[in-house]
């Protein structure tokens, strides 16, 4: 059975762009390694937190879309516990209709890149 | 005299205001599934501490108060609101 899923973490600001890069590409492989399909992935960049977490006021946003078993959500979280550089995480189900507004947002977003390409 | 002492006056003239008829925008809007990533479209429904107003205030539908409430919690487990504040607005 595969559900579809959407995870965003927030990765520590004292981390240097290729070290996010590579954390970012850490649980990409992660996903895709163990039979998730990967849909979507979205970078927001740093961004400042509402409130403090482990004494930081940024991070690092990071949004991924997959499907996959319930079963692999476990495993992933669980990566997201061992690893240090995380410092927030939260995987969420999307129904049918939270996945038809994220294929309208997405969908939203291809048209802003391809506008500013032209 | 008995005229006029049947005639209430008032110093301020009292308000008669017709109440609007409070609305789920949501509903009216058609949106079917709230998004805990936008949260300027959450923010209407907090007061300035960053409590969440209660459905009589608003308007908002049961159904849609409850996908509202659990999109705001979700927005504050990955900061993109805060638990407590001053001066939201």
């Amino acid at each position: 059975m595969m559900n579809q899923y959407e995870t965003v973490f927030i990765a520590t600001p004292v981390l240097s762009e290729p070290q996010i890069k590579e954390a970012v590409k850490k649980f990409r492989d992660i996903i895709t390694d163990n039979g998730g399909e990967l849909i979507h992935e979205e970078d927001w960049g740093m961004k400042k937190l509402a409130y403090p977490i482990m004494k930081k006021s940024t991070g690092f946003y990071h949004l991924f879309e997959f499907k996959s078993t319930p079963a692999f959500v476990d495993k992933l979280e669980t990566e997201f516990r061992r690893d240090e550089k995380v410092i927030r995480f939260m995987t969420v189900k999307l129904d049918k209709y939270a996945a038809e507004y994220s294929q309208k947002r997405r969908n939203l977003l291809k048209e802003k890149a391809t506008e500013k390409e032209e | 005299m008995t005229a006029n002492s049947s005639e209430i006056r008032y110093l301020t003239p009292p308000s008669v205001e017709i109440k609007k008829k409070k609305y789920c925008r949501l509903k009216k809007n058609g949106i079917k599934y709230v998004d805990y990533k936008d949260p300027e479209f959450l923010k209407k429904f907090l007061n300035e501490q960053g409590k969440i107003l209660p459905r009589r205030l608003t308007g908002t539908s049961l159904k849609f108060q409850r996908k509202v409430a659990r999109s705001i919690k979700r927005a504050r487990h990955l900061a993109l609101l805060p638990y407590v504040t001053d001066m939201l607005k």
